[in-house]
Parts: C-alpha cells; structure tokens; sequence
C-alpha cells in the first residue's frame, strides 16, 4: 500500500488491442443549459472501452454536469448519445443508462444512511427483488467490496449512517461496481477519493485499472492531479463548459494539467515563512502511552495529518469544546469539511451564513445590527472573492467552493484567534484553494492560529509543523523541512503496517 | 457481546420493555385483568389504533406527517355506521374513494412539493365535515357482520393479541423485510438518491398514502365493529396518538427510521396506559397528562440508550 505500488511499469495495460479502440459512449453536440446560464455548450465526448479516462477541471468547468447527462440525471438540452452502439437520445434517463451499464459515483454522497449496505445495494438495482433478494444483495455488495477494497471489514447488515464518511464513500463506490441483470461497463467516479484514505484510495486506483483491463471503462474526476496521472490512459481538460485539452497520459505532467485547467503553476513544496510566535495557545495533553502532546503557538499554522478518521477531527472538537484537558487562550472558531452535515443552514441567505458565528458581537440590545452585519457580510464576501451576484441570495445558489468559503468567511470574520479546520478543502476547486490559502497566510501573520486537519498532502506543505495521527493517537511530528509526503506516509503506516 | 451490541439491543427492545413493565403494573394492581376476558377488555380499542398506528408510520416512514389519520378514521365509522348498513354497495364504493383520494393527496404533495402537515391538517377539516355531514348527530348502525366479528371469541387468546400479532409479522414482512419497504425507508432516508436510482418518488408517495388509506379505512370498521354505531369526532384523538405510538414504538419523525413491530406495541401501550392510571385512581383531569408523561420517559430513555450506545 506504498505509494510506489503505482510504477509506470504495472501501469501500462495488459494487451487488448481490438477492443482498446472501440467507442463505449459517443456523445456528439451535446448541451445543458440551466435557464440563460449555459453549463455545457454543445461538445463531443467519446469514452472507449477498456479505457480509463481522466477529466479535470475547475469548479464550474462543466464537468459534473457533463457526467450527470452521461448517467442519465439531466436531460441533454441538445445533442445524441449513443451508448454501445445504440442511439438513446430522446429516451435516456437514469434506468436506460444503469441497464447500459453507465453508472455514476457521486460527489455528495448519495446513499440512504437509515439502510444496511445490502439493502443499498437494493435501491439501486431494480433486479433484486423477490424471495431471497436480501442474501444475494448481501452477496453483491461483498464481492464489490471484496474486489475494490480488500480487507475492507464491512458487515453488509451495517447501517450506512453510523460508519464515518470515509467508509461510507467507500461502500458507495463498490456499489457502482456491483452487477445484476445490468452489467457495470462504465463506472464514474465524481471526486471518489475526497474522503478516502490514502490506504483505499490506492485500492481504488488499482481497481479502476482491473477494471479496465477487463474491456470496462472508468471516468474519474478528480482535483488530486496525481490520482489522475496515476489512473488514466487519456485525459480531458474542461473549462468553461466545453473541452479544452484532450491528450493521451503520456502526453502529460502534473504542471501542463495545471496549465490546462487555466492556472498559474500550483505552488508545491514552497516552504512557508513561519510566523509563529513564542506563546502558546493551544495545548492539549498527551492522550496516552506512544502520543505526543499536541501544542500550537499565536501565528502558526499546524497541520494535523494522517490517515482520514484517525483522530484528527476529534482533537479538533476536543480543543474547541475545551474538553479532555485541552487548554485553549482565546476564542476558537471552526470551519467544517462536511458543508451539507456541519456547515451550510440550507435556507439561508449567503449573508446569514456568514454572519451565523458573528452575531453575540453583533447584536444591541438583544437585536441584530442589520446594517453592520451586512456591511461585514459584504466586505468579507469581497476579501474571499465570493463569486455571487447579491450577497442575499439563498446560500444553495453557490457553488460548492464558494459555499465553503462563505463558511472560512464565518470563522475568519469572527473574533476568534484560533481557527479550526477540518478538511475544509474536500472536493473544491484549487482556484477556491489558492484563494484561501493565500488568506489563511495573511491571517497567520496578523498572529491567527490555525489548526487544520487535512488529507491532502499539498496542503501540509502550507503548515509551520506537522502531527502525524494514528488511531487516536498523535505518534510524530514534523517541523518545517521535515514535512513531506513521504515521511506523512512513513508515520502513519509505521505501527500497524 | 460488546457494549455497543448491548445498548442496541436495549434500544430495539425498549418498546417491548415498556408494555411488559405495564402489563405487570396492572396485573399485580388488577389480578383479575390477567384472564381471556380482562385482556380483552384492556385491549380490544387497542385494534383500531393499531392500524392507524401504522398507517401513520407509513407516512412517517417518508418524512411526512399525517394529521388527518383521526378524522378520517372518524369518517369511516361514520360511513360504515350510514351507507355500509342501509346500501353495502354505495358504502363500499365510498370506502375506496376514501383510499384513492388519500393516494391523490399524496401525488399532489409529492408534484407540488408542499408541506404534508399543511395539506393533510386541511385534509382534517374536509373528512371532518363529510362525516358531519353524513351523520349530524352520533348515531347510525354498524353492519351486522362487522360487530359481530369484532365480538369474536377465538381460542387461545383474545382477539387483540392475534391482530397484534398479525400485524406486527405482516408489517415487519413488508416494511422492514421486503424489496418494496427497502425503497419506501430508502425514500425517507435520501430521497433524492432513490429518485436518482431510477425510482419515481411520485409512485412511492401515492402508494404509501393509499396504503395509509387502507390501513385508516380497516381502522375506522373495527372502531365502528367495537363501538357498533359512529359519531363524526369518534376517533379524532388518533391522530396525536398514532403519532405518539410510532414515536414510542422506536420510530424517528425523519430519516425513514421506522419500525412495524415497536409500532403496535406503541399503540397497546398506550391504550393500556389510559387503564393503568385508572386502576390507579388517578383523576381523570389528571390522566392525560400522566401518559405525556410516560411517553416522555419512555423517550428519555431512549435517547439515554442511543447516547450510551454512540460512546460505547
């Protein structure tokens, strides 16, 4: 489970020529328009057998809307699809494409958490019906589970609700894999690993390339462009609703991708200029034999890493409920990763969003100044570079990275000198992250502490130092220069490996 | 078993708990409730409410309300006690308009997303008035065959104990069990990845209101067979007390988290409940309540058991 498991070498497909070439899906002039806005202009898409294909892009390039009309959940406002050489234009909706064999792994994660992991498998497979249907969706959902995520030790009467996110993606994605009557010959995977572990989220890549050695396809969309180098045989650039950049693997680096997307060179492995300070802020005891006390000072930034669920967000409740011996100076303000759980108060305004963490400072009298509070609201809407029209519209009306920012405007916009994030960054677009992270920069060096949990591996070279987390326990630390993925990895597969 | 295991048990078990410690209450206060007859008596309104029960977990089930489930179960027995007698056919034919108007009302909160505690508190006011209608003043006369099967005397048990047991393994079967109540929990659980897996929820919600339908219309015909004539505000507590037992019974308001067989057993507490504060002696005034105060308990407790079992 190294992350050099992934050599060129064991990358190269095993050799099916005559099916390498044949088209599985053939979009030809498709469009999606939502009202006046057009999210797809009219584009070619093909999608060849046995072919596993990378799509990038930043938010709002079109992508996602792309892969809804591929599986069959918006209509295409124009255009045919042809799916297996038949022409299903006209009549294509989510049963067609699933009885084609298209199936869709979505970004926000779409089981049915009150359900066991059999009795999902249920819900998406209309042929597992009658006497004896629970035995064999149970059947199904271990053996896609066995297949994509060995060792993986779900129970299928588990209910999906009480695993952590992580796990659930996890279930979620061996569902698109599993076959009835309806074969899998095209799985999506919109944003799979945004909540895996590094652990599954190698599984995975290696069981997109089983599969397509198999003669099936994949489509992964992802913002980790090393996934994307690691998994695909051809991959397609989007911007702005249609198709900018469509190259075979090798004709790609990790910075012509970037280039592609219509981004400055992603900055990686620039070490960041401390602004830490001599006094303590946050200290919270060693919770045990083998972990390490956990300590930040005012104006540092300290990454909390790891593998994901291992700890990591329950340190951050810890220090913010000031429970389990933490000793925190200072107010405390938490950006959440999981926006639809945690963050976002749906019905909302994106200026109420804002302000929710805001409002014991700005109330007189027991009433909510309206005037500073919007005037607070706008200027912060301004500092993240809000994309919206009117900061009263509902909050729903943004974009994912844009709702998230809405939520780094509520803690940053409060008091609070100690700033909590719990991979906040999952599944936004890097053009939102450079935004942020530049912020997160600024604030630091006003003397902010930021405490932030992540599972990406760029972001820690953002941090001033390090915590290694594994189950529970912090078991290393890393300052500055010692910071990197390798060693990350080291630590955290050190003990039980 | 880990200590996980054994809080979970103790939540699935709890609705089944908590009629057991009453029925034990009465008996030692009661002796005599402890035969065919006194079991009956304590039970026999406990029918009724048992299928209104579960018709208003079948709406529960998809994150709705229904607040209606009384006034219609009222209207029934008003139907039953008018029509059924004097024209069967007519009577039988105005029953299952009653089924279809109430998967119509589901279509329509389902195609204009509106709120069914709006549409169905409304819905309230129009059963109520067809009943006032049919039947100005309490009255009328039940079917000859229906109060006579509502008196049945059947060997082993009492009547209520076999429709509890039927209707528990019946809705355990098709609501916790099969492929069909697997898509109806799905719905109220994530509603839109069930409609995104190709299912119409249009469909779901029209059949789960005619099964409510069905289930208040059987109500309403074993309340009219126990009370034998009908009264258009007969059944008008039901609403409130359905809701409770489905609550009682483990149920969740949202999330699709329903279950059949705590909900009947809800329901007998219940009914046993009013009882019990008799055989206590409790002034009436006082008795409602003291059954609030027993579902709030029974609710604490549950909330206890599910803390525990989230630290374990």
């Amino acid at each position: 489970m190294n992350p050099g498991s992934l050599a060129p070498a064991e990358r190269t497909r095993p050799a099916a020529p005559a099916r390498g070439s044949e088209v599985f899906v053939d979009l030809r002039g498709v469009s999606r328009n939502f009202g006046a806005v057009q999210a797809l202009r009219p584009i070619d898409f093909q999608v060849l057998r046995g072919e596993c294909l990378g799509l990038v892009g930043h938010n709002g390039a079109g992508k996602s809307t792309l892969m809804n009309v591929l599986s069959g959940t918006l209509n295409a406002s124009a255009g045919t699809i042809t799916v297996n050489g038949a022409d299903l234009s006209g009549r294509y909706d989510v049963r067609v494409a699933h009885h084609a064999g298209v199936r869709c792994v979505f970004q926000e994660l779409s089981l049915c958490p009150n359900l066991t992991i059999a009795e999902n498998a249920r819900i998406a497979h209309p042929a597992l019906r009658g006497i004896g249907w629970r035995k064999r969706a149970a059947a199904l959902m271990q053996g896609a589970l066995d297949q994509v995520f060995p060792g993986h030790g779900f129970g299928m009467g588990d209910v999906v609700g009480e695993m952590p996110i992580g796990r659930r993606q996890m279930v979620e994605i061996a569902r698109a894999f599993t076959e009835t009557e309806d074969e899998a010959r095209l799985v999506i995977l919109d944003e799979p690993t945004s909540s895996l572990d590094q652990g599954a989220a190698d599984q995975l890549i290696a069981a997109a390339r089983r599969f397509a050695a198999g003669g099936r396809s994949t489509v992964v969309i992802s913002h980790k462009i090393n996934e994307i180098l690691a998994v695909a045989d051809r991959v397609v650039v989007m911007k702005d609703g249609t198709i900018i950049d469509d190259r075979p693997r090798a004709a790609w680096t990790r910075d012509s991708i970037v280039e592609a997307m219509g981004h400055a060179a992603e900055r990686i492995r620039t070490t960041r200029v401390t602004t830490a300070t001599a006094d303590t802020v946050v200290e919270v005891p060693s919770s045990g034999s083998g972990s390490l006390a956990f300590r930040a000072a005012k104006g540092e930034i300290v990454g909390l890493a790891g593998l994901a669920g291992h700890g990591q967000t329950d340190t951050l409740l810890a220090i913010q409920s000031r429970a389990g011996g933490a000793k925190v100076s200072g107010e405390v303000a938490l950006v959440p990763g999981d926006r639809v759980v945690d963050g976002v108060f749906p019905l909302w305004s994106i200026e109420r969003n804002i302000s929710a963490r805001w409002l014991p400072d700005l109330t007189q009298g027991g009433l909510i100044r309206l005037g500073s509070e919007r005037r607070k609201a706008q200027e912060w809407g301004a500092r993240l570079a809000l994309k919206t029209p009117d900061i009263r519209d509902p909050i729903l009306s943004l974009s994912g990275g844009n709702q998230q920012k809405a939520l780094f405007a509520r803690a940053l916009g409060s008091p609070a000198t100690v700033i909590l994030m719990d991979d906040p960054m999952r599944g936004v677009d890097i053009g939102t992250k450079q935004d942020v992270y530049a912020m997160i920069a600024k604030e630091a060096d006003m003397g902010r502490t930021f405490l932030w949990y992540t599972t990406e591996m760029d972001e820690l070279y953002y941090c001033d130092r390090v915590y290694v987390f594994h189950y529970g326990r912090i078991v290393k630390e890393l300052v500055a220069a010692e910071i990197s993925e390798d060693a990350v990895l080291r630590a955290s597969f050190e003990e039980h490996a | 078993m880990s200590r996980q295991a054994l809080f979970a048990t103790a939540e699935r078990l709890l609705p089944a708990i908590t009629l057991g410690l009453l029925l034990a209450a009465i008996f030692t206060e009661q002796p005599r409730a402890m035969s065919y007859f006194g079991l009956n008596l304590l039970l026999s309104l406990a029918i009724p409410i048992m299928f209104a029960t579960l018709a208003q977990m079948m709406i529960i089930a998809i994150n709705d309300l229904d607040l209606s489930i009384g006034s219609y179960v009222s209207l029934v027995a008003c139907i039953g006690s008018t029509l059924l007698t004097s024209q069967p056919w007519l009577g039988a034919l105005a029953l299952v308009c009653g089924i279809a108007l109430y998967a119509a009302v589901g279509a329509l909160i389902e195609w204009r997303r509106l709120p069914s505690i709006v549409v169905t508190l409304g819905l309230s006011f129009v059963w109520l008035g067809l009943a006032v209608t049919l039947l100005p003043t309490p009255g009328g006369k039940a079917p000859a065959w229906l109060s006579g099967s509502m008196r049945a005397q059947p060997a082993f048990a009492p009547l209520p104990i076999y429709f509890a047991a039927v209707l528990s393994l019946v809705g355990w079967l098709v609501v916790s069990r099969s492929s069909f109540g697997v898509i109806l929990r799905g719905a109220g659980g994530n509603a839109r990845s069930v409609a995104r897996a190709g299912w119409s929820l249009l469909g779901i919600r029209m059949a789960v209101y005619g099964m409510a339908g069905l289930l208040g219309t059987i109500s309403g015909l074993c309340l009219l067979g126990l009370t034998t004539s009908g009264d258009a505000n007969l059944a008008s507590r039901y609403t409130l007390v359905s809701i409770a037992s489905v609550i009682l019974g483990g149920g969740s308001f949202i999330g699709g988290r329903v279950f059949p067989v705590g909900a009947v057993l809800g329901a007998m507490t219940l009914t046993l409940a009013a009882s019990f504060l008799t055989f206590m002696r409790i002034n009436a005034d006082w008795q409602i309540g003291a059954q609030g105060f027993i579902l709030v308990a029974v609710l604490a407790l549950r909330a206890m058991l599910s803390r525990g079992r989230e630290a374990a």
